[in-house]
């Protein structure tokens, strides 16, 4: 299983640093978004709520970009046909399409978030970075777990680019909810205020909830 | 296969209903604050209840599908979720209605039930588009189901999500508040609980049949023209169209 698991990552993040397919697209995606903040809200700092929600709002948009493209080269070039003749477990596929969209988001995060805070947050957020990369950490997971389902679901569909977005915002909903609220303390100008743990817990749950679903279904996904 | 029973829950399903509007209009005391604008909810409640509950009998269909590859419980799955969109339109525009009356708008963003209602409905519905826009039969079920089972599991935790997220709770919770609620009222509330959901459950059953019915006329058709041709004359069309 770890080995499958291994292979298949490594498959793609090799494809990934070949083509650039989707974490440059996803960065430039996310600082145009930014700018586009700047604009739409004509502000030159952002804090608080208004912070977090820029910030969740374009990293999930982004991670929309991300989610489409996941399963696309599998369909098109064979990849699902050789995966479901190799005799491993199905659930290898889940596990290593996940971990790939967890660090095409991470990857995604270590430029858009700094970018965030250099071109958008008044306050500085050097004090708050082990709070932040917690929350970001745990909403990533839900992201790539349901990101991963979602991608399996709208790679066979006729108009995939039309059904992933409307189908995976409203599902991710829950984690737009918990993360701003979690990041809106940590980015006031007047000082951070302590990181409520509650919504953490929401996060944890979300994840565990989705993980639990995506193990018990995944796997009819890949049947043909 | 689906018609078995029907004339019976039918009756029953007439006379509860009937008698739960009775109730409301001659049985039930006006609310002392809202007045009659308040009987809305012997509607509203009990339609958001049932469509919640037809989302989640969606999913467990859809699991039963996966596990079996009946095409019976896609299609009840399907049913399932088809109704509870309707009800759940019903749900949105009588509470709009009654936000209205009450509070003065029509929508309210600081309404977590409105609010995780609304998501809700929004994610089921993609769900007709996804079933339309995958063409092979097998593989539409198929993922139709999954979206369900996920959809299913995700109505609790969004309710949960959107409760947390507001501190003040304003909408009236029918029932936690039962105790406080007079018993001419609770009953009635009751009544048209019951009433709704049985209601549900014909509308579910009658649909079942009528898209059964259908299906096997077709099937005999078929067979009676004995010619494949008439097989590729099946509509893309976003209903379970095999048994």
């Amino acid at each position: 299983m770890r080995r499958v698991v291994g292979a298949i990552v490594r498959k793609d993040l090799l494809v990934e640093l070949r083509t650039g397919e989707a974490v440059p697209t996803m960065v430039l995606f996310s600082l145009s978004t930014f700018v586009l903040f700047h604009f739409a809200l004509d502000r030159d700092t952002v804090e608080g709520d208004l912070a977090a929600g820029v910030l969740w709002v374009t990293l999930l948009f982004a991670a929309v970009l991300a989610i489409g493209r996941l399963f696309v080269a599998e369909r098109e070039q064979g990849g699902f046909d050789g995966f479901l003749l190799a005799p491993v477990d199905r659930t290898a596929m889940l596990a290593a399409k996940a971990l790939v969209l967890l660090c095409f988001l991470v990857a995604v995060e270590l430029v858009a978030v700094p970018a965030f805070a250099i071109l958008l947050l008044g306050p500085s957020a050097w004090g708050v970075l082990p709070e932040l990369i917690a929350v970001l950490a745990l909403a990533d997971v839900g992201v790539a777990l349901i990101g991963t389902l979602v991608g399996a679901l709208g790679v066979q569909a006729r108009a995939r680019e039309l059904i992933v977005p409307i189908i995976v915002l409203p599902l991710l909903i829950p984690v737009v909810i918990a993360a701003a609220r979690a990041t809106s303390p940590l980015l006031l100008e007047t000082g951070a205020e302590a990181l409520p743990g509650r919504w953490l817990g929401v996060l944890a749950l979300y994840d565990l909830v989705f993980g639990l679903v995506a193990l018990a279904i995944f796997d009819f996904l890949l049947e043909e | 296969m689906f018609g078995r029973g029907l004339k019976f829950l039918s009756i029953l399903t007439v006379v509860l209903v009937i008698g739960a509007f009775a109730l409301v209009f001659f049985y039930a005391p006006n609310d002392a604050d809202q007045g009659f604008v308040q009987k809305i909810f012997y509607l509203h409640v009990p339609l958001a209840i049932v469509a919640l509950a037809g989302f989640v009998a969606g999913g467990v269909y859809g699991l039963r599908y996966l596990r079996s590859g009946d095409n019976a419980h896609d299609l009840r799955s399907y049913v399932a979720i088809h109704l509870s969109l309707i009800l759940a339109v019903g749900a949105l525009i009588t509470g709009s209605i009654w936000a209205r009356a009450s509070w003065g708008h029509w929508w309210v963003w600081d309404e977590p039930t409105l609010v995780a209602f609304l998501i809700v409905f929004l994610l089921y519905a993609c769900y007709q588009p996804l079933r339309f826009s995958i063409e092979d039969r097998e593989r539409q079920a198929r993922y139709a189901a999954v979206f369900a089972v996920v959809a299913g599991a995700f109505v609790p935790v969004n309710f949960m999500a959107v409760r947390f997220a507001q501190a003040a709770v304003t909408h009236p919770r029918v029932l936690d508040s039962s105790d406080s609620m007079p018993g001419e009222m609770a009953l009635t509330f009751l009544l048209c609980l019951a009433a709704m959901a049985l209601l549900f459950v014909t509308l579910w059953k009658y649909e079942l049949a009528s898209k059964h019915a259908s299906i096997r006329l077709r099937q005999l058709r078929r067979q009676l023209a004995g010619d494949d041709d008439a097989l590729l004359a099946v509509p893309r069309s976003a209903a379970p169209q095999e048994l």
